[in-house]
């Protein structure tokens, strides 16, 4: 009940900071200008050197895990974000350590109002490809179960590297404000979100199969684009069935939640040891 | 050297002071605002990759990439400094005392710089030595009046937005998210700026950095003529003008906006 309570109350409070008390048409206007000129970087990268139309399956490979990956970003920013803003901007991580608050439940709430905000996002971005870039996707042949059932686990392993990251932050001074999208744009690199693993060197794959993200991304287009959509790109990838797929995407992520737990813990006990809860760094 | 001339230059010093010792203190900076980025430039270099574009548009990302660091200085840590300032109640502080606010971002500006410049190196030495990216240095005379042309505009506009950042509250945060990768697709950080056609890079050529990266490209890589949206003599004379008119409007805006600020009572108000 405790972490149900707190994340339902972290989640309201996000959102409260995130956009309410902001100016409205300034906070939409920042809600979907960013990922939509973010994806449509891709777009003209893209567009500059093939100089084809949006029908080829590598264009809407690249384009949906791009899409997908604001997820990505949202989580983790929203979570360690949230540790600085509330240890040096508000001063109330103290407050928050010393509450019958839990602390895992209250950081994912803070990431939750993110993730709320950037799902607008996500869905604009779909439809603007969809409608002005003719991205074929015919809502009709979606294998929805199939698609539930790796958005389930995969936000649970978005979750759980946030709360890393949350954890990780805990440790750092203020001028790591960017440190979400720094980790977020690195683990770009590796999960073949915008292009197949394939297409790294050897000795950097490995980084990308232990990754819930690579697999989460790849069940994502098989359930909305076909079963096999990516399979002549992502040739790494293509031997794995769909089943196969969702049973390393969970072991993926129950493993990552296994680190979680040592990591926080350690992480904390740290922060609590050096006075690190409280701090304050204005560089 | 005028008293005026000697506190603007122990201003400086004094706010440059803290960032220098800031990352001494904090070395981890050097993993997460060095090591990570470059990762990130990365995924866009393998992007081209994958589509197998000729290998001078790697050295075109090699080279936005180093300048994102640039644009994030101006953003984050001199236009939205001055909102956690006032959070922090230094604001007030730094009104208060004899002080320029010129003086205190000029500070801001060249302390941040160090890890900022450091971020820019290792990304150029490791598209040089990684990705195997060939720098022309024919020009390279050009190229640094190029780039410190730049950074004069660029952080002549940095001290623009630190103006109006004095009467944001917190939709300080929002505005620096909005000016982020809205710049990147618009100034053609990761492709050649005309692209986007004449009209749009005409319009973006506001932010110095879109002139800046297409006429350092030119120089940097002259086997490819595709890249060039304007001649580079044209982009260098557009570069001086941008940063007299920024560095110039920058102390009217700034003069402006710190008296309308004490009017409105924006100096100490916190809009947590």
């Amino acid at each position: 009940m405790e972490a149900l309570r707190s994340f339902r109350v972290a989640t309201w409070l996000g959102w409260q900071i995130e956009g309410n008390r902001a100016d409205p048409f300034l906070f939409y206007v920042y809600s979907i200008v960013k990922p939509v000129t973010s994806v449509m970087i891709l777009v003209i990268m893209y567009w500059v050197i093939t100089r084809t139309d949006t029908a080829s399956p590598y264009f809407a490979y690249m384009y949906l895990g791009n899409v997908a990956y604001i997820y990505v970003g949202s989580i983790l920013v929203g979570v360690s974000w949230a540790v600085i803003d509330d240890r040096e901007h508000y001063q109330t991580l103290k407050y928050i350590y010393v509450s019958p608050i839990n602390v895992y439940f209250y950081l994912l709430g803070r990431g939750m109002a993110r993730f709320l905000t950037d799902t607008l996002s996500v869905v604009i971005t779909m439809a603007f490809a969809m409608l002005a870039l003719r991205l074929s996707i015919n809502p009709a042949e979606l294998r929805w179960l199939y698609l539930f059932t790796p958005m389930v686990f995969g936000m649970a392993g978005m979750a759980f590297m946030g709360l890393l990251l949350g954890a990780a932050t805990l440790q750092m001074a203020r001028h790591f404000w960017s440190v979400g999208e720094s980790v977020a744009g690195a683990l770009f690199l590796f999960c073949g979100a915008i292009f197949p693993i394939d297409v790294l060197p050897a000795w950097l794959r490995p980084l990308g199969f232990a990754l819930p993200l690579t697999y989460w991304l790849e069940s994502l287009r098989r359930a909305i684009l076909g079963p096999e959509a990516s399979k002549s790109i992502s040739r790494s990838l293509s031997g794995i069935s769909d089943s196969q797929l969702l049973l390393i995407l969970v072991g993926v992520t129950l493993v990552t939640g296994i680190i979680l737990i040592y990591f926080f813990r350690w992480s904390e006990h740290r922060a609590r040891e050096m006075g690190l809860i409280d701090m304050t760094t204005h560089y | 050297m005028s008293d005026n001339a000697q506190l603007f230059l122990r201003t400086i010093i004094a706010r440059a002071y803290p960032r220098v010792i800031g990352t001494t203190r904090e070395k981890s900076w050097v993993f997460f605002d060095t090591f990570l980025p470059l990762l990130s430039t990365a995924a866009y270099i393998f992007f081209y990759r994958a589509l197998k574009a000729p290998e001078e548009y790697i050295g075109l990302v090699v080279v936005g990439g180093a300048m994102t660091a640039f644009w994030l200085n101006v953003l984050w840590s001199m236009s939205a400094q001055l909102y956690w300032d006032k959070d922090a109640g230094n604001l007030a502080l730094y009104v208060a005392a004899p002080a320029s606010l010129m003086g205190i971002l000029l500070g801001m500006a060249l302390g941040g710089l160090l890890a900022t410049t450091v971020r820019a190196v290792v990304i150029f030495t490791a598209g040089w030595l990684l990705f195997g990216v060939q720098f022309s240095l024919a020009y390279w005379g050009l190229v640094i009046l190029t780039f410190i042309l730049t950074m004069a505009a660029l952080y002549g506009l940095g001290m623009l937005f630190a103006s109006l950042f004095l009467l944001f509250g917190r939709e300080a945060w929002h505005v620096s998210n909005l000016l982020q990768e809205p710049i990147y697709l618009a100034s053609g950080f990761y492709f050649p700026v005309k692209a986007l056609g004449f009209w749009v890079a005409a319009a973006a050529s506001f932010v110095p950095l879109t002139l800046g990266l297409d006429a350092m490209r030119q120089l940097l890589f002259p086997s490819n003529p595709t890249f060039g949206f304007l001649t580079v003599n044209l982009e260098v004379w557009v570069l001086l003008g941008l940063g007299v008119v920024f560095v110039g409007a920058s102390k009217f805006a700034l003069d402006y906006m710190e008296k309308l600020a004490r009017r409105q009572g924006r100096i100490t108000e916190r809009r947590r």
